[in-house]
């Protein structure tokens, strides 16, 4: 790598970089060195880009049209839908880009927990990632409000009526929120100032995500430290970028497909009823990307406790890195591990499944399971598992067990050709 | 450095601490009160319902403060049943004459007291209420019975201007 002695060819560029070194970081982030091995789950960081951007171009032009008023949001959507010209295109592809956007999210996080990326030393680059998506639970929730619906009146009603679960303060706190003594007028306009705000702060973290993970480099299949840059690394440019670019037009496609061909299959056709304070719809259900954390609210009969349950689920991830005691990261080299690693991912499944049905019957039963293992998975087992699990051999480079060399050679050859 | 000229420089220090903290919150509170309701929602805050054409076992539906309030004309059969409850029976115990003061006019915010949804009117196991969204019953008193809220529907401040109107709030 040559950050420190980068100079550019021409004069203008010298002159330009010894005052703001803008073509060093563009030259480091050009030759940054890769793990060769990285496989297609490595370039949903890329796509996850491409959809902020997507969700800040689309949700600027969107804020050109959108009156925020509670006697004229519902029509001004409408109006944007029928008269402004491709306003139908724009806000398709906005309304869906947050639906993409959770799905890349999602890959991306358990891409994360299947290869151990959230271990030493890239502990601050995943709990960034948390705050991130912490952050964007909150944007699309209150994005979801504006269109004035009867879902987005409702759902907001129920989410804001979480916080008066808190003791003596919960109450203030929900009027605080409100503006008001329901969900109004007010509400709304600070939803939307909110909304408009939240992706810029997630830029900004973006950026810190990013300027974390350049300085381990990245993680790697293989899941050990490598050395930066030699012959187990490639240049960013051009090896990730066509890998990264090919994937986000694979990804595009599935994009375009919500947009042309099923735009509201992800929506709600209450939401297509203006908002009406009287009549509550039969059937409130969040979006899909929130149904998991929905199922393990409604799972627990307590008021304040299924709320505290419903943040737990979340903030236990910020701490995963800790909870996580094995030394191992990759899942490759974990054969207990990877087993867990599948039963989790069925276990959020089924919470999504369940947090779409009524809470009743044996669909509460089967919440009131799934909810438990979650806890138990991330609690119990993956503390107890960095022990008693006995790993396989790791090699000690990504290249040495293809050209011979490595004490390991066979072990992770025949482990290699299961990654791909 | 002798003793007296290290605690000038605490006090002071402190001192400016102490002034900075009380000027940042005076500049922060204004930010955070702005949030809470303004002059023109709280000017809302009463309104009158004219009742006169509610017939027994009915329930007209108003909006205060943009919640939804229910005014039940209740039927003695109703009054019965909600007056005839055991206190230890209910989850959060109220008797039904603190509810009604006038036994046939029972006046509710018609929110559940879990998240916030409107309950359904002659729904649910205690014929009074049902919540479609997590599933609360409430009796013929508004008050829940099963389910995850808490607590009973509230009973706003209200009174009879005269025979046929309710002032509420």
């Amino acid at each position: 790598m040559s950050d420190h002695d980068y100079r550019p060819k021409s004069k203008v560029g010298q002159w330009f970089n010894d005052r703001l070194p803008l073509l060093t970081l563009a030259n480091h982030l050009t030759d940054y060195p890769t793990p060769k091995n990285l496989n297609y789950w490595w370039t949903f960081g890329g796509i996850l880009t491409f959809c902020l951007i997507t969700q800040i171009v689309t949700g600027l032009t969107l804020a050109m049209h959108y009156i925020a008023h509670a006697d004229m949001a519902f029509e001004s959507v409408e109006h944007i839908m029928r008269d402004v010209n491709y306003g139908w295109l724009i806000r398709y592809i906005h309304a869906n880009g947050a639906s993409m956007f959770f799905l890349a999210v999602y890959i991306h996080i358990f891409r994360s927990l299947f290869y151990g990326s959230y271990k030493s030393p890239r502990e601050i680059i995943w709990i960034l990632g948390i705050i991130i998506y912490l952050l964007m639970m909150a944007a699309a929730f209150m994005g979801y409000v504006l269109p004035w619906g009867q879902m987005s009146f409702w759902g907001a009603t129920v989410i804001t009526n979480l916080f008066s679960a808190i003791p003596l303060v919960g109450e203030g706190i929900v009027t605080w929120l409100w503006g008001g003594y329901s969900v109004d007028n007010p509400t709304l306009t600070r939803f939307f100032t909110l909304h408009y705000l939240i992706p810029f702060l997630i830029l900004g973290l973006v950026v810190l995500h990013i300027w974390a993970l350049h300085v381990p480099g990245n993680n790697n299949p293989v899941g050990i430290d490598i050395k930066k840059p030699s012959k187990d690394t490639v240049p960013f440019h051009p090896y990730i970028v066509i890998k990264d670019g090919f994937a986000l037009l694979m990804f595009m496609i599935v994009f375009a497909f919500f947009v042309f061909y099923a735009p509201n299959i992800l929506g709600h056709a209450d939401n297509y009823i203006e908002a009406n304070p009287m009549v509550t719809p039969a059937h409130i259900v969040p979006e899909w990307y929130l149904l998991p954390f929905y199922a393990i609210l409604r799972s627990v009969p307590d008021k304040l406790l299924g709320v505290v349950a419903m943040l737990s689920a979340i903030l236990i991830l910020a701490v995963l890195p800790w909870l996580d005691t094995s030394k191992i990261r990759s899942a490759v080299f974990r054969p207990l591990y990877k087993q867990f690693y599948w039963i989790l991912v069925a276990d959020v499944l089924i919470l999504g499944y369940v947090g779409a049905m009524p809470a009743e019957g044996l669909y509460l039963l089967i919440a009131r399971v799934a909810t438990a293992y979650y806890f138990l998975h991330f609690l119990v087992i993956l503390p107890i598992l960095g022990f008693k699990e006995k790993t396989l051999p790791v090699p000690l480079s990504i290249t040495e067990p293809v050209l011979g060399g490595s004490p390991n050679l066979a072990a992770a050859r025949n482990k290699e050709s299961k990654i791909e | 450095m002798s003793e007296k000229k290290t605690k000038r420089r605490d006090f002071l220090f402190t001192a400016t601490t102490a002034v900075g903290a009380v000027g940042a919150a005076a500049v922060v509170w204004p930010m955070i009160d702005q949030m809470n309701p303004d002059a023109s929602v709280k000017a809302l805050a009463s309104t009158e319902v004219d009742v006169s054409s509610l017939t027994p076992g009915n329930t007209l539906t108003v909006l205060w403060r943009g919640k939804p309030v229910f005014i039940r004309r209740r039927t003695q059969e109703e009054i019965n049943e909600a007056r005839s409850v055991k206190m230890e029976d209910l989850i959060h115990p109220e008797k039904d004459e603190d509810r009604a003061k006038n036994p046939e006019w029972l006046v509710m915010l018609g929110v559940c007291t879990h998240l916030g949804c409107v309950p359904l009117n002659d729904k649910g196991d205690y014929n009074g209420w049902f919540c479609p969204c997590h599933g609360s019953h409430y009796d013929t008193s508004g008050r829940i019975r099963k389910g995850p809220a808490p607590w009973n529907m509230e009973v706003p401040k209200y009174e009879f201007v005269n025979e046929n109107t309710i002032k509420i709030g």
